[in-house]
């Protein structure tokens, strides 16, 4: 049985920014444990010796001509900011006051 | 009106190119027919009847200036929730995204509007495309035209029950782990997932970057092949889009011909776990190709045991990273916690309150995966099971043109069956996410209905990467061995939704 706790889910919550009730934590972590002891088989799938696939069809150094192509002008990009101002993403204070 | 709703996209085609109807008829039927009918499948999140019948207008108005057309020139079409719109909301089913408008179009959505095809509105999915029966959407579940009581698959349930429903001739789909096949074939219609990079994914709000395909979902397999044809090609504005070309689809629909064919059957997805008269259904389309001519091997995949295991790990992985982009930040929602919070509780409130229960399930599972001290023994032996998969597809790639396997392992089930059991809902991709994780193309086309239930059941052919077209080449020699038999397509024994 894999060691998915309450704790371990509000850690795992907290690094992904994501609010938690108490109520969600002990729901996940009896839901993510039984998937997690299920996914674990895969450790025993393979022996060392086997190169990783992070893509299915290889591709490397994929590049284009370095132009200027047409993009979002600041207008549009800002329009569907929650709150902007002075032509930026306006948003609250990222370190605590005190 | 009759003859336009139900007729093929290839049908419609012919009838506004020859003007015994137009692009705005057409449309309008479609949007009379949504507009009384999605309140009974939940299958459009949105209604865009505006801007398509402008579409229509302009589509009709190019064929009088006798400009060139597409081969679906004035066909309307339904495009899943997940592409992006400039015309049109595009949520993912999620809250978090509620109301937002894109600035840009999906490549695949550019490439529509090029081919002259107005869209009728945008489908419903489970939230981000995590899910196979809609259930996990925010807006409520999309029911199945054979029995509004059951899911019409997932993720892409809303496509496949407006094409299957009739609540458009055709849609767009995607397709990361099954969500065009699995519902495809619950519903009694036609998906494909092209190889991956065949189609671009720009525009596609992502799931999980290595294993997302767009493509159509049809209620035939010309239909896919013609609109497989419009959206497929090279996109420099992504960079996993294939450089080459893979030929016309069409054609290999066209001049489809069982002679030499080598069918394997996969030993792994035969027999277990796959329902009574799915099984029967997947026999009777193997005794059929025989009768053909076709040539049956087994194949032996056994690293096919590990896929679903493998995908439940580098999907979430991949997902929890994607999703990190709804921040609150630059789009969509934004939740202000009391007093003067930090902009990381503005986050943490916003994804509490803008994300679902399965897409935090995924993430957290994801951010787990991904974490130190368990990267290398989850995420890292995932990885190599990918491995191992293209290896077994490649040994029985030598020995068989294509693959065959059931498509889903069930009929459609109840709405709430699954819904408190993560485990057993993500079963029912078994057959289909080995295609994704090797990036090789999958199709599902109908094969009957199970003896038990009378419900749909599909076949899913499988094939080399880039070999889309043997691919259409089996599903139409499938599909015609049964049309052949029941003297229309499957979807014509769908019952009337109208008095449903």
């Amino acid at each position: 049985m894999s060691e998915i706790t309450p704790d371990l889910v509000r850690h795992l919550a907290s690094l992904s920014r994501i609010l938690v009730t108490d109520q969600e934590v002990e729901q996940f972590a009896g839901e993510l444990s039984v998937i997690v002891d299920s996914v674990a088989m895969v450790t025993k799938a393979v022996s060392g010796d086997v190169a990783a696939t992070s893509h299915p069809i290889p591709m490397a150094n994929v590049y284009r001509e370095d132009v200027i192509l047409p993009s979002l002008t600041q207008e549009q990009a800002l329009s569907a900011a929650p709150d902007s101002a002075d032509g930026r993403f306006k948003v609250n204070a990222i370190l605590d006051e005190d | 009106m009759t003859d336009i709703i139900g007729a093929s996209a290839a049908t419609l085609a012919e009838m506004i190119i020859t003007k015994n109807a137009s692009s705005v008829e057409i449309t309008s039927a479609f949007l009379d027919r949504m507009e009384k009918l999605n309140p009974k499948t939940n299958s459009y999140l949105h209604i865009n009847r505006e801007n398509s019948l402008e579409q229509a207008k302009n589509a009709d108005k190019h064929l009088a200036d006798g400009k060139p057309l597409s081969a679906l020139h004035g066909v309307p079409i339904a495009v899943k929730d997940n592409l992006t719109t400039t015309d049109a909301p595009t949520t993912s089913g999620s809250k978090i995204l509620e109301g937002w408008v894109p600035q840009y179009d999906a490549t695949v959505v550019a490439k529509i509007r090029q081919a002259g095809m107005p869209i009728l509105g945008k489908t419903n999915l489970d939230e981000f495309a995590m899910g196979s029966s809609t259930e996990f959407s925010a807006y409520g579940p999309s029911r199945n035209p054979w029995d509004l009581g059951r899911i019409p698959g997932g993720s892409g349930g809303g496509s496949s029950s407006a094409v299957s429903g009739h609540l458009a001739p055709l849609a767009l789909g995607s397709d990361t782990g099954g969500s065009i096949r699995f519902p495809a074939a619950v519903t009694g219609s036609v998906g494909a997932k092209p190889t991956y990079g065949a189609v671009s994914r720009y525009g596609l709000i992502a799931l999980a970057s290595s294993l997302d395909q767009i493509g159509p979902v049809t209620n035939d397999v010309m239909d896919a092949a013609l609109l497989q044809d419009i959206i497929a090609g090279h996109d420099p504005h992504d960079s996993t889009s294939l450089p080459n070309s893979l030929g016309s689809m069409t054609n290999a629909v066209r001049e489809a011909d069982v002679k030499g064919l080598r069918v394997g059957v996969v030993k792994q997805l035969s027999s277990d776990g796959f329902q009574d008269g799915v099984k029967e259904r997947f026999e009777d389309t193997i005794e059929k190709l025989t009768a053909a001519g076709a040539t049956i091997v087994e194949v032996d995949c056994p690293s096919f045991e590990y896929a679903v295991a493998a995908y439940y790990l580098i999907l979430p992985a991949e997902a929890s990273s994607n999703l990190a982009k709804f921040d609150s930040v630059r789009f969509g929602l934004r939740v202000m916690p009391e007093g003067n919070p930090t902009i990381e509780r503005v986050m943490a409130a916003t994804r509490e309150h803008g994300f679902g229960p399965e897409v935090k399930r995924r993430i957290i599972l994801g951010t787990y995966a991904l974490s130190s001290g368990y990267y290398d023994a989850y995420y890292g032996s995932a990885q190599k099971v990918r491995t191992l998969i293209q290896q077994d597809l490649a040994k029985a790639f030598e020995v068989a043109d294509v693959l065959l396997t059931p498509t889903a392992p069930t009929t459609a089930f109840k709405i709430g069956e699954k819904i408190n059991d993560p485990l057993a809902m993500y079963l029912n991709d078994i057959a289909t996410i080995p295609a994704n994780l090797a990036g090789i193309p999958g199709m599902s086309v109908p094969n009957g209905l199970a003896k038990e239930d009378g419900l749909p059941s599909g076949v899913q052919i499988l094939a080399p990467a880039m070999q889309d077209a043997q691919m259409y080449r089996v599903a139409s020699i499938i599909e015609k061995l049964y049309v052949s038999e029941w003297g229309a397509p499957l979807i014509s024994q769908a019952p009337d939704l109208e008095v449903l």
